[in-house]
């Protein structure tokens, strides 16, 4: 028997469930983008009949850092840019967690960029939300990694000569399975596709376009946003790589121009990093969190087997 | 134990299983019953270079390098003998024999392949002529001729093994036991037929030398090891079953370790993008409810400082290693050094809240790596334990029954669901992980998926149940719970009955040499040299440097009018360390310092002492002494 009875094949949860009863209240300002974040987490659980106890959400430093305080469940409040590297661990250590990651679009993109790049690439099974606002907001309005190219700031105050990081296909690049972009101005499509993304068997990378009022754009200029598996004009198939690459492309171009693109741009089927790890036997059949409150595991020492190359 | 020790010292080039030769013949001595030491220096690179290693052997437990040795044998370097090649690499193929010479002891004995090193090269290095000076023995053999009438090339070393055999007098069916049980079919036999041959070919050398091997005899079985298997084992004893980490020299040796015996061991190894990733990786294991641990070497430990001041501050336990090698930046990458004591204490921002344990050897690895488990996990702090690359690099002997242990996979102050069901939470139930009130500042935690134990953790400074607060009261409550944990920490282990502070010599004694870590050793023999030769000195060697033991340093500094602190790095940190801690003894505390990448040879520190004491001529070789500046 599990030693984490938190832990749920099935529950009967409402959205209330998954908010604090006392404060903190959000301190996010008004119209912030960052609440349909929360929002759409807390339906995507619901619907998916996860409980609290049973969910571990990582966030990073910044606005979108604040999420694990108003979200209720086992919250890890970590360092800038290194939420993924803890929170992938964490579902090695107890697979029968459900772990998602958030952060900023500074926090993945650039601090964490090649923490970003490499859990792509090992396919954890984890879920990844990136609060993409095109600024840094919380240390009030400098160019972030997704500013457009032009983009003045107190840092870059003739503009921004760079251009800006093409987050899906960075993504694709990298070998994250499932890539999505959904924007806080249409909160039934993000629930639903972060339901699919916790669901995803592998590394689900959710681009969610959060808009800043303070520093940057408000809420008008993400509509109207287009649904690119509703709109005639995009006919691709999201499992094959090159056609999902052209899709990413244009939205993220588009996207500078005014037009929001969104929905699912890649989803393949393949085997999570710990199901590749447990194929190569070096995956724990009984997971390692499980272990140390199991009375019948025999724990093997150094002396058993280990010394005999010495002598 | 300088006259009857054998000093043996192989030399070759980087790739030419020098290193591997070596402790095939450390093992046949030990398995004569003799008490084994190595010591190994080798550059950074994957093949080329000089390496050397020194193999040392006595009846009597060895326990650091010698001073200087009393038998070469010269390989050549392979990589340098290509003649094609030959002004790219200079005169590299000579370095074997050349750079040997220097540190060789009066009478010893030089075994060279003269298959490889040519008539000229040995006039170019006036060989005779120094040989007559020091009263060396010159034994030339042509090894490479041996090597492939019965084998092949790479079969030099074991004809190198065969000659010094016959020339020490010592029987070979160890290592044919040894090659036996390495190797099968034709290869086994080649190397055989190489070793006898080599044997007898030796059996030419008609002169008396003073190098005997001693005859020993184990009581019970013995093996051969370095600190990294120490501590990995410790590791695993302990239940440590997650590990993350990125190769660096000389980290990756435990990291390796432990690579290849978790997966038997139901365990997670992952080698990751980088040292920050590594051990924030350790965080998340641990928080999710494994033992883990990551490590580095100085530049990758910079890397973790930040996933390092998390772990403080959010309280989850995790034990680093940090392998030190010669710095600042990429320094000397495969040369030893003790300069990373202050970087281990300090870094990351904010009051360091640690606990950090430097062994001297591989009994201290192993217990010290399994101590560093249990208060991480019983008082939910970081602990770190500092070894380097000397003892990463040697090997000694160690008997196996010590291993014979209980494991202790307890995962320490953890609350059980039964207990979260009666534990205090706040109105929404969360569960509160970070109280003011407990009287050691250990709060027991619960791991996620654990029912009625769901709570926030945050880099933030927090309040009770981890939500983020800036309130002053609750701000200063919340440090001086952490910092408490230190506080306890000493107290725990001022009461055990084990000490991880060794003291050795006279207790009357009214001189006295201190060190840390990896240095102690050598510092012993030192000591013992010193009381032979009249004088009065005991010694100290530290292990724990935070919490730091205030009170048996005090009472070591009380009993001696002077103190030599022994230390390889350039600022004396352990001395300015332990200045700070005590606020005093500045008058009584001088340093003997050694920064140059290779460890302390005993005499050094004997000199040194002998300097400061006496105010005699300085000490030669690239030593350098501070006098007492007082507080």
């Amino acid at each position: 028997m599990s030693a984490f009875t938190g832990i749920t094949e099935d529950s009967e949860s409402d959205k209330e469930a998954f908010t604090p009863g006392v404060e903190p209240q959000p301190t996010w300002c008004p119209g912030c983008g960052d609440f349909a974040v929360l929002n759409a987490l807390k339906g995507a659980m619901v619907e998916l009949g996860r409980s609290p106890e049973e969910v571990m959400l990582v966030t990073g430093i910044g606005c979108s850092g604040k999420l694990s305080s108003y979200f209720e469940s086992y919250g890890y409040h970590s360092i800038h840019g290194r939420s993924l590297p803890i929170a992938r661990a964490a579902k090695l250590a107890n697979p029968g967690l459900e772990v998602v990651a958030a952060g900023g679009d500074g926090d993945g993109y650039g601090i964490g960029g090649n923490h970003f790049m490499h859990t792509a690439r090992e396919n954890h099974d984890i879920t990844y939300i990136v609060f993409n606002n095109e600024i840094f907001g919380l240390t009030k309005g400098q160019t972030s990694p997704t500013s457009p190219k032009g983009h003045k700031s107190k840092t870059q105050p003739s503009g921004s000569a760079k251009d800006p990081v093409r987050p899906l296909s960075l993504s694709l690049a990298s070998g994250a399975s499932y890539v999505a972009r959904t924007a806080a101005t249409n909160p039934r499509q993000a629930q639903e596709i972060l339901a699919e993304a916790i669901e995803h068997d592998g590394f689900a990378h959710v681009d969610f376009l959060t808009q800043c009022p303070t520093w940057n754009k408000d809420a008008k200029e993400y509509v109207p946003y287009t649904d690119v598996q509703q709109s005639d004009e995009f006919d691709f198939d999201v499992s094959d790589r090159r056609e999902a690459s052209d899709a990413m492309y244009d939205a993220e171009s588009r996207l500078y121009e005014g037009e929001v693109l969104t929905g699912r741009f890649f989803v393949q089927e393949r085997p999570s990093y710990d199901a590749e790890k447990r194929q190569t036997g070096e995956m724990p059949e009984q997971a390692v969190a499980e272990q140390y409150f199991d009375d019948s595991v025999e724990w093997r020492r150094a002396a058993d087997g280990l010394l005999e190359k010495h002598t | 134990m300088t006259g009857e020790t054998l000093m043996w010292r192989i030399a070759g080039g980087s790739g030419d299983g020098i290193d591997s030769t070596s402790q095939n013949f450390a093992k046949a001595l030990m398995r004569a019953g003799l008490h084994v030491f190595t010591h190994r220096h080798y550059p950074s690179r994957i093949r080329g270079g000089h390496t050397y290693v020194e193999v040392r052997a006595s009846d009597e437990p060895v326990r650091s390098r010698g001073d200087g040795f009393n038998f070469l044998l010269a390989l050549g370097d392979s990589f340098a003998r290509n003649p094609d090649d030959e002004a790219y690499y200079g005169d590299e193929e000579i370095k074997p024999l050349s750079e040997n010479l220097d540190e060789l002891n009066e009478g010893g004995i030089i075994v060279y392949d003269s298959g490889i090193f040519e008539d000229e090269v040995i006039e170019s290095l006036n060989l005779e002529e120094r040989a007559e000076e020091n009263n060396w023995h010159l034994c030339p053999v042509n090894l490479r001729e041996i090597a492939r009438e019965y084998g092949r090339d790479v079969m030099r070393n074991t004809a190198g093994v065969g000659v010094t055999a016959a020339l020490i007098g010592m029987d070979t069916h160890y290592f044919e036991e040894l090659i036996g049980e390495a190797m099968s079919g034709d290869i086994k036999e080649a190397n055989i037929n190489v070793l006898q041959s080599a044997y007898d070919r030796a059996s030419e050398f008609e002169f008396s030398h003073d190098i005997e091997v001693p005859s020993g005899d184990h009581e019970t079985e013995h093996g051969l090891m370095s600190c990294s298997h120490a501590i990995s084992y410790g590791a695993l004893d302990s239940g440590c079953r997650f590990i993350a980490g990125y190769p660096m020299t000389p980290w990756t040796d435990v990291f390796t370790i432990m690579s290849q015996n978790l997966p038997a061991f139901d365990g997670i190894s992952e080698q990751v993008e980088d040292e920050i990733a590594a051990a924030a990786l350790a965080l998340g294991a641990s928080h999710a409810g494994a033992k883990a641990m990551s490590g580095s070497s100085g530049g990758g430990f910079a890397l973790m400082s930040e996933p390092l001041g998390l772990a403080e501050m959010t309280e989850t336990p995790v034990v680093l290693v940090e392998a030190m090698r010669a710095g600042p930046s990429t320094g000397l990458p495969t040369k030893t050094e003790q300069s990373d004591l202050e970087h281990v204490l300090y870094t990351s921002q904010g009051d360091s809240c640690r606990v950090v344990f430097a062994p001297a050897n591989v009994r201290e690895a192993y217990e010290q790596t399994r101590l560093a488990f249990d208060l991480a996990y019983d008082y939910n702090v970081p602990a770190i334990v500092v070894y380097d690359q000397k003892t990463q690099g040697e090997l000694r002997t160690v008997p196996l029954e010590f291993f014979d242990r209980d494991p202790s996979p307890e995962l320490g102050a953890v609350m059980t669901e039964d207990e979260l069901a009666e534990a205090a939470h706040d109105a929404s139930g969360k569960f509160k992980r970070y109280r003011h009130d407990v009287e050691d500042g250990s709060n027991p935690r619960s791991i996620p998926g654990q029912k009625g134990g769901r709570h926030l953790v945050t880099g933030n400074e927090s309040q009770e149940v981890g939500h983020i607060s800036e309130d002053p009261d609750n701000r200063k409550a919340q440090m001086d719970r952490r910092l408490q944990k230190l506080k306890s920490v000493r107290d725990r282990l001022d009461s055990s009955d084990e000490s991880n502070q060794t003291f050795h010599g006279p207790d009357e004694a009214t001189l006295g040499l201190m060190t840390w870590g990896s240095t102690q050793d050598t510092v012993f023999e030192a000591a013992d040299r010193l009381n032979a030769d009249g004088y009065d000195v005991k010694a100290l060697g530290v292990s724990d440097l935070m919490p730091y033991p205030e009170q048996e340093v005090t009472e070591f500094l009380e009993s001696v009018d002077e103190c030599l602190v022994v230390e390889m790095n350039a600022t004396g940190q352990f001395r300015g360390l332990t200045q700070k801690e005590l606020g005093r003894f500045g008058d009584k505390l001088s340093s003997l310092l050694k920064y140059d990448g290779e460890p302390f040879e005993p005499r050094e520190i004997v000199e040194g002492f002998e300097s400061t004491l006496d105010g005699a001529e300085p000490p030669a070789g690239n030593l350098v002494l501070e006098p007492a500046a007082g507080d």
